[in-house]
């Protein structure tokens, strides 16, 4: 099956069909009594023609040369692969859930706006905000979102010169994209050689240009930013307001809260923090909570409550407008209030507890064969900088390619940007002491194979369906669709 | 690393090849290098007016893009179209393959780039 | 113990002797006193599954599930029957619980259906390059716009007021961040003034968004609309459109539009309270460099198999930073496989077959709504599967008295269109039959 390598316009066959639709039982006219001929497409369709058995066996195939969760470890640094629990997958497939129309009466979609409403009020009280939109459809959405409002917010108070973003250089690269997409530009502030933001510098660069800073915490490097109420009251003694991207909040669930760092908005990731499968590249799903003075500016409608009548509440008039179709993508959100359910206060603060000791312990098994950048106390994850070893011909994507062949998702690499030879692991908390041994006995094998058998980390997959695919071809001479 | 006699070196990795009012401009067999493999070459318009350090095309690898600034004022007058199907050919030899020719706007300026011999120093003090 | 946090206490004990700490609590000790959270967190303590699902069964049942009542409700999400094969091959794990396919040896599945789904996209709406997808129809109209302006090196993007409000106004916050300015074409006879267009496209003109079917079910002239918006030099048509209405329309390519995005939702994914859904865009070869999002392209293995990887990659985020297209960096993956299962299953002739009932059976109702007088249709224009009809009485009593026969009534034009009040859009897809349209017609006499 490995070998299977049909696309699925190779199977058509003329005259196959894969469905079947009942009989029309209206009365059946040529559509040109419809619509004028001048805008019917005469020609055939250019769709494949497929039975329904060949569709199931062929992309049952192409599923078995995929690598999921559920396949094994992905410890993936700052993507929080942690475990997608299957009642999400059934609760978000409730018949009043699924088949539930975005513009129905209000009193026909009473208990959607109430899982809203709750999962708003969940979310707040976690990072520690006042209200909360679930609209943003992706972690990079909720980014742009919350820097919209923040925009808002400066333009109401007649700070149109506040017109720079500050983002440390170990930020995601969403974070510079996002400011610039909401009309700002950016100033880089450099991280300390512990890999924290540099205080000083920031103090530099601060003023009254200053919209915004943009942050994790803990950051990038999956340090905890122990500066945080000086770089917060830096930020706003010039004005601006602090952001909070929640791509690494898995850390500090339950521990410590954004709103109490002083973060003036957040956003989470739901498909990273609250379990939601990530589906192969989406869809996620971003909500944004901010501080009272920023609710304002919220994007429409908000889910509110008057008595027990649950309601769309779109009376914001200072609004930022619509981000997003209707409300979001509610089928993510469903699993995600699921999990927090099942969580509850005391497991998310388990959760966050054993992300860490995970990524600690993991580390501890690492640190001989692999140069550690920066030492100390990590949060959920950490950042290798390569093999040890100076004149080491094995680069960082070797070792991502050889960890294949012992069956496991490599870890983020070459990111973060500072440091070099960049492996970034985060292990979640769902995983067990044996999973974690057994990596990292795959990468203490790749550290000696580094320096004894130094061939096979560079020809490495050696057992994968495909080895290294030519990028360099693939972007030169794009074929971007099958041309038959 | 190829550094060509009689250009106009910036410290941004670019050469300028003056003819008359008019020059050439191209990036360097160092910065080809560092850029590895090019799969795209984005152009500026014909007439176009850029100002020094200003961006003028972008050079794509593919895990890295970078901006190629002017290292010099100019009106643009020609691009080198043979990059948009071949961008390959600045990975074989940089110095052939000019990206632009401009219409310089103040010659002046070219007192402010580097020589060869000062960008052989230059790139040894970056390696 | 909680079921997804596997360790005992045992190996709680192993792994921070490793790392040499006495108790987990000092795993937090460099969060400052004043910053930790010394309590709670006010929310309930973990449940069971089952009690979680019961829980969550009680709030599914307050809402009313088209599988319940009758759906005549559309302007931009539709009852479109999904095909049990769809579900099935989505929940495989494989697929739903795999990350971003950026390491391709282990993500061929994911990146050849993305590959198909371009395929697909591209041979459905003629265009030369779709992308992997954006968050939904309206994102993508204003990613398309954003994308158009800035090729065109203009400021300026003119809408058609038939688009989708809220598309509309989605695209005004977007352009409004970013200092674009937005002008928006009067409507006449419920489609777009051509006219005003003329008079309003100039060589400041970066971009013509329209709609067609238009938001309310009216076919547009995009060959027309696109020969004035190419009057201006550079300047770009985009098309919004709906993906099961190119089982019989005509290819949007064909009538000189130069980017193509639309709603997905249509093609196999539940309408789930308006998400998450699945925006496409395709466009002509000149923007393939410019193109918001994800991208998949062919290319062969060191063995020369043929492979699949994410490609052009330059144009994004975690590349470009501050100079990206997008912020885009997410594709709605598992959403894009659902469609393209959806595409390949119903194949040459489903689709058009879909197509081709739902303008029959809405073109049905809409005469038989009308056949007494008592309703009377608000524009006199070829349409789709959606049309608006208007009577004297109260929209919202119409719906709700709708609502006490198990029928979801159609959307209230009023709402966005004043001049439109009263009026009602009705959405009637290949799902509904001749009995349910009757009854619908009969209550409607009866209010």
């Amino acid at each position: 099956m490995r070998d299977y390598n049909k696309l699925i316009f190779e199977l058509s066959k003329p005259g196959r069909k894969g469905y079947r639709l009942p009989p029309l039982d209206v009365e059946d006219k040529d559509i040109s009594e419809y619509i004028p001929e001048e805008f019917i497409n005469e020609n055939e369709l250019d769709l494949p023609e497929v039975t329904e058995v060949e569709v199931i066996r062929h992309y049952t195939n192409l599923s078995n040369k995929n690598y999921g969760l559920d396949t094994g470890f992905y410890p993936l640094g700052s993507c929080t692969m942690k475990y997608n629990p299957k009642i999400n997958e059934d609760t978000s497939r409730l018949d009043g859930f699924a088949n539930l129309h975005p513009l129905q009466r209000e009193d026909c979609i009473q208990g959607s706006l109430q899982l809203m409403y709750e999962l708003q009020e969940s979310l707040c009280e976690i990072a520690g905000m006042d209200q909360m939109t679930l609209q943003p459809a992706a972690g990079a959405h909720g980014e742009l979102t919350a820097i919209m409002v923040i925009k808002a917010y400066h333009e109401k108070n007649g700070d149109t010169q506040r017109d720079k973003i500050i983002v440390p250089d170990s930020a995601h690269g969403t974070n510079p994209a996002t400011a610039v997409m909401a009309g700002y530009k950016i100033i880089e502030v450099k991280s300390t050689e512990n890999g924290l933001v540099d205080v000083e510098a920031l103090k530099a660069v601060v003023g009254d240009d200053t919209a915004g800073l943009m942050l994790t915490n803990p950051n990038t490097l999956g340090l905890f930013e122990k500066d945080i109420k000086e770089i917060a009251k830096i930020v706003h003694d010039a004005g601006g307001q602090l952001y909070y991207d929640g791509a690494n909040a898995n850390a500090i669930l339950g521990h410590a809260r954004p709103g109490d760092m002083g973060f003036d908005a957040v956003h989470f990731n739901i498909h990273k923090t609250f379990s939601t499968p990530h589906g192969g590249g989406g869809p996620g799903s971003g909500p944004v909570g901010v501080k009272e003075h920023l609710a304002e500016f919220l994007p429409v409608p908000v889910v509110a409550k008057d008595n027990q009548r649950y309601y769309l509440n779109y009376d914001y008039p200072n609004s930022i407008g619509k981000v997003k179709d209707f409300y979001g993508h509610f089928g993510i959100l469903v699993r995600a209030y699921t999990y927090i359910l099942t969580m509850g206060k005391d497991g998310l603060k388990k959760a966050s507890e054993m992300a860490v000791l995970n990524a600690n312990y993991l580390l501890s098994q690492l640190k001989d064969d692999y140069n550690l950048p920066i030492d100390g106390l990590y949060k959920h994850e950490f950042v290798l900088g390569g093999l040890k070893g100076d004149l080491l011909e094995a680069t960082t994507l070797d070792v991502a390619k050889r960890l294949l062949d012992f069956g496991f998702h490599p870890p983020t690499v070459y990111f973060p940007l500072i440091i070099r030879e960049a492996l970034m692991i985060e292990p979640t908390e769902t995983e067990t002491k044996e999973t974690l041994d057994a990596f990292a006995e795959a990468l203490k094998t790749i550290a000696k194979e580094s320096k004894e058998d130094i061939e096979m980390l560079k020809t490495a997959p050696h057992n994968t369906v495909v080895r290294r695919p030519d990028e360099t071809k693939a972007a030169r001479n794009p074929v971007l669709r099958y041309e038959g | 690393m190829k550094v060509l006699k009689d250009l106009f070196y910036s410290d941004d990795h670019e050469w300028v090849k003056v003819e008359g009012n008019e020059a050439y401009i191209g990036i360097t067999d160092f910065a080809q290098n560092q850029l590895g493999d090019i799969v795209y070459v984005e152009l500026p318009e014909i007439d176009d007016e850029i100002e020094k350090e200003e961006p003028f095309s972008a050079i794509e690898s593919v895990k890295a893009a970078s901006d190629v600034y002017m290292p010099i004022d100019g009106k643009v007058i020609e691009v080198n179209e043979q990059l948009l199907d071949s961008p390959e050919l600045i990975n074989d030899d940089a110095f052939e393959s000019w990206i632009i020719k401009v219409e310089l706007t103040d010659k002046g300026q070219l007192d402010d780039l580097m020589s060869s011999k000062e960008y052989e120093e230059y790139i040894s003090e970056e390696v | 113990m909680y079921p997804y946090i596997p360790h005992t206490p045992e190996d709680e004990r192993e792994m921070l002797d490793a790392i040499g700490l006495k108790s987990s609590s000092e795993l937090f000790s460099d969060i400052p006193e004043d910053v930790a959270l010394n309590r709670d967190l006010n929310l309930k303590p973990s449940m069971s599954e089952l009690e979680v699902k019961s829980y969550l069964n009680n709030l599914a049942a307050k809402n009313c599930s088209t599988s319940k009542m009758t759906c005549f409700l559309g302007a931009g999400a539709y009852d479109h029957y999904i095909p049990s094969i769809i579900d099935h091959i989505i929940s495989r794990s494989e697929f739903y619980t795999s990350y971003t396919p950026y390491q391709p040896e282990i993500s061929q599945g994911t990146l050849q259906y993305l590959f198909e789904y371009q395929t697909l996209i591209c041979n459905l709406t003629g265009m030369d390059v779709a992308n992997a997808s954006l968050y939904d129809g309206g994102t993508a109209i204003a990613e398309a716009a954003l994308m158009a302006a800035s090729v065109a090196r203009k400021d300026e993007i003119i809408i058609s007021k038939t688009v989708n409000p809220q598309a509309r106004r989605i695209l005004k916050t977007y352009a409004h961040n970013q200092g674009f300015t937005i002008k928006e074409v009067e409507m006449k006879d419920g489609i777009t003034d051509l006219e005003e267009l003329e008079s309003m496209v100039s060589d400041d003109t970066g971009a013509v968004i329209v709609q067609s079917p238009n938001f309310f079910g009216i076919i547009e002239d995009l060959e027309a609309t696109s020969q004035i918006t190419h009057k201006a030099k550079k300047a770009a048509v985009i098309a919004s459109v709906d993906p099961i209405s190119l089982g019989i329309l005509k290819k949007p390519a064909d009538l000189g539009v130069d980017i193509v995005v639309g709603e997905g939702q249509g093609m196999g994914i539940p309408l789930s309270f308006g998400g998450p859904y699945l925006g496409f865009i395709a466009v002509k070869k000149n923007y393939m460099r410019k193109l918001p999002g994800r991208i998949v392209g062919q290319t062969e293995d060191v063995d020369g198999k043929r492979s699949f990887v994410l490609t052009l990659t330059a144009r994004e985020q975690h590349i470009r930073r501050e100079k990206a297209t997008s912020n885009i960096c997410s594709n709605q993956g598992l959403n894009t496989l659902a469609a393209t299962v959806y595409m390949v299953t119903l194949g040459k002739e489903g689709l058009r077959e879909v197509a081709l009932q739902s303008t029959k059976k809405a073109h049905y109702a809409f005469e038989k709504l009308i056949e007494s007088g008592k309703y009377k249709p608000v524009f006199d224009k070829p349409f789709f599967k959606e049309f608006a009809i208007k009577s004297d009485i109260d929209a919202d009593k119409i719906i709700a008295d709708l609502r006490k026969e198990d029928i979801i009534g159609g959307y209230h034009l009023g709402i966005d269109y004043p001049q439109l009040n009263n009026s009602i859009l009705y959405a009637v897809t290949e799902k509904r039959t001749k009995e349910e349209i009757d009854k619908l017609s009969s209550v409607l006499e009866g209010i």
